[in-house]
């Protein structure tokens, strides 16, 4: 396998500097085909759009379109529970929230602009889907209540389990596995 | 004819519509069987019965007509099907639909039983309106619709998928799982799979030699993504097309999905629409919040992506009991997501000792393998294991094993030996040993 993503590796640098690259049957795409299609943002805060919001902001929001299925701080609600849960993560009673558990928080502005409310997914704005995360990181105890959320600041959360996640592939590293 | 006084049962199955509406040809049969009477009744032949007395009626009368689509017997519909989980709250959709491995054989599974773990529904997507654009790290985007994937050169392979969920319920029960095998191993199927090796379209691309992940993206309504390693994309991985000969159905990705050989179930992205090259992992929800094991010292494995080396029996099994001492066939199915399954061993008393079962060609890269053995079993108590070894020397582990070095919480990658066990009287439970 090695070999042969080197071989492509080296393949692909010579096509990378040479003439426009072509293909049978497809069709170049534009930006716009791209844009989308395409709504990944990254850790470092790649394709993170413009718009802000603060958890102010976002706490009406959340309680009008989030709250029936996702519950409150105070109240917990029938699918996944998004606050509390600190300290429990590698106990019998493990609890992953975006607090406990979630080592970024792009990516809860990342999933919550692409996939919710559930039932009506990308139906907000920017600012909008901003201030609901920045309401979901107040309520975890991560910013405060006031703090502006948007491309730039998003990225520079510190996340409390950040530090817990180990790189698996390809291998699952010593001693978690059972053989060496 | 003695038939004549016949009194008229009702098969239920018969019925066709409420107040006795019945199926159209119980009266074709009648009408023969009536022709027959009318034909022999009082000639120089009435004291000799027609040969086909005793015969069943479907040997009696010619069958249906051929449909356009065929479909299991009327007898097997509702009986061989995947347990499909409620949905919760809000959600439109139920989470996952488990394939039904002890009621099935071979190593394909039919299409309409393959499990199914969507996250957002199933979308109803217009093939004439999906497109697929790979961007990113490359010299040149593409898009390609379907109709454009059909003009490539295509692979068709058999493997395996298999959720990295499977059996999640041995982590942490504190008593072993009663329910029948879809449960406990009916998150894993096998298909023969037919498409364009995305390697193929990432060439013309032209890809940047600094690229380290693709990451695919679906067109249903999470637009769910997974990061994908450069090294798989342009390995073994596909952009499917069809599943068993026919385009993919819609619930595993029409009109086209990522299929990445031996990994994890969630990264065989469905319904793709985006593929970005670049030089990190998106960290999208599926590969932080979810689809990551935590480890009994607080620490969570990421990017656990290859599937372990796995078996399990799928006959006997707590579906059926043992009817009496005898000669039986244990038989079930190993695969692993690094390779080959280079051998398959069987324990009948709770792993003290064990034997090499048959392992039924073909076996296949990163597809299930059956294995069989014979076992005459004298009426005792007796614990059945099977335990995967594959081509690479990796064993399957005992659940003890797997535990020390996981602990409890991992919820995800449970592939530890399975264990039935056989009480006198032939009642089979599934237990942990």
């Amino acid at each position: 396998m090695f070999m042969r993503s080197l071989l492509i590796g080296v393949l692909a640098a010579g096509a990378f500097t040479a003439a426009a690259q072509e293909s049978r049957f497809g069709t170049p795409a534009t930006q716009a085909d791209i844009d989308k299609r395409f709504w990944s943002t990254y850790p470092d805060g790649a394709f993170l759009p413009e718009g802000q919001g603060t958890a102010v902001l976002g706490k009406p929001l959340f309680e009008e379109q989030c709250a029936l299925c996702h519950g409150t701080p105070a109240e917990r609600g029938p699918n996944d529970v998004l606050f509390g849960g600190h300290g429990t993560i590698g106990t019998d009673q493990a609890l992953a929230t975006i607090g406990s558990y979630w080592p970024y928080a792009t990516t809860v502005f990342n999933y919550v602009r692409k996939a919710m409310p559930y039932t009506a997914p990308m139906s907000m704005t920017n600012s909008e889907y901003y201030s609901i995360t920045a309401y979901l990181l107040y309520a975890n105890d991560i910013i405060g209540e006031n703090d502006v959320i948007d491309k730039d600041s998003l990225p520079k959360i510190e996340m409390p389990n950040a530090g817990n996640f180990i790189m698996a592939y390809p291998e699952v590293p010593m001693p978690y596995r059972t053989q060496e | 004819m003695t038939d004549s006084k016949k009194t008229l049962v009702v098969d239920p199955l018969d019925l066709a519509a409420g107040n006795g509406l019945m199926n159209r040809r119980l009266f074709l049969n009648s009408a023969l069987v009536g022709g027959a009477t009318l034909a022999t009744g009082g000639s120089a032949f009435a004291q000799e019965a027609i040969v086909g007395e005793g015969q069943e009626e479907w040997t009696l009368m010619p069958g249906d007509d051929l449909p356009e689509y065929g479909d299991v017997s009327r007898y097997e519909k509702g009986r061989v099907k995947r347990f499909v989980s409620e949905p919760v709250g809000l959600a439109t959709a139920a989470l996952g639909a488990r394939t039904p491995l002890h009621m099935l054989h071979g190593t394909i599974t039919p299409s309409g039983l393959h499990f199914e773990v969507t996250h957002h529904g199933i979308p109803d997507i217009d093939p004439d309106r999906h497109q697929l654009v790979i961007h990113g790290m490359v010299k040149q985007p593409f898009k390609w619709g379907v109709e454009q994937l059909e003009n490539y050169p295509t692979v068709s392979r058999q493997y395996f998928l298999e959720c990295s969920g499977n059996t999640r319920v041995n982590w942490a029960e504190p008593k072993p799982d009663q329910n029948f095998m879809y449960m406990t191993h009916g998150l894993v199927s096998g298909s023969e799979w037919t498409g364009v090796p995305l390697s193929t379209l990432l060439d013309e691309c032209g890809v940047s030699p600094d690229a380290k992940w693709v990451i695919a993206e679906g067109g249903d309504s999470g637009s769910l993504a997974r990061s994908i390693p450069i090294d798989k994309a342009l390995d073994d991985t596909m952009v499917a097309i069809y599943q068993n000969g026919e385009r993919l159905r819609p619930s595993q990705g029409y009109p086209m999905r990522i299929l990445a050989p031996g990994f994890e179930g969630n990264i065989s992205v469905k319904w793709v629409r985006s593929l970005h090259v670049t030089d990190q992992p998106v960290m999208s929800r599926f590969e932080t919040s979810k689809y990551t094991d935590k480890l009994h010292d607080g620490k969570s494995l990421q990017f656990s992506l290859e599937m372990d080396v796995k078996s399990v029996i799928t006959r006997p099994s707590n579906a059926v009991s043992l009817e009496k001492k005898g000669m039986y066939e244990i038989t079930g199915l190993a695969w692993s997501g690094r390779g080959k399954v280079a051998k398959v061993e069987v324990s009948a008393d709770g792993g003290r000792t064990w034997a090499d079962a048959v392992l039924e060609p073909p076996i296949q890269s990163k597809m299930l393998t059956r294995f069989r053995i014979p076992w005459m079993w004298e009426g005792r108590p007796s614990i059945l294991q099977s335990r995967a070894t594959d081509e690479f020397g990796r064993v399957q582990p005992s659940r003890a094993a797997l535990m020390a070095a996981r602990g409890k919480q991992a919820y995800y990658h449970y592939h530890a030996i399975h264990s039935w066990s056989v009480n006198a009287r032939g009642a089979i439970r599934h237990v942990y040993a």
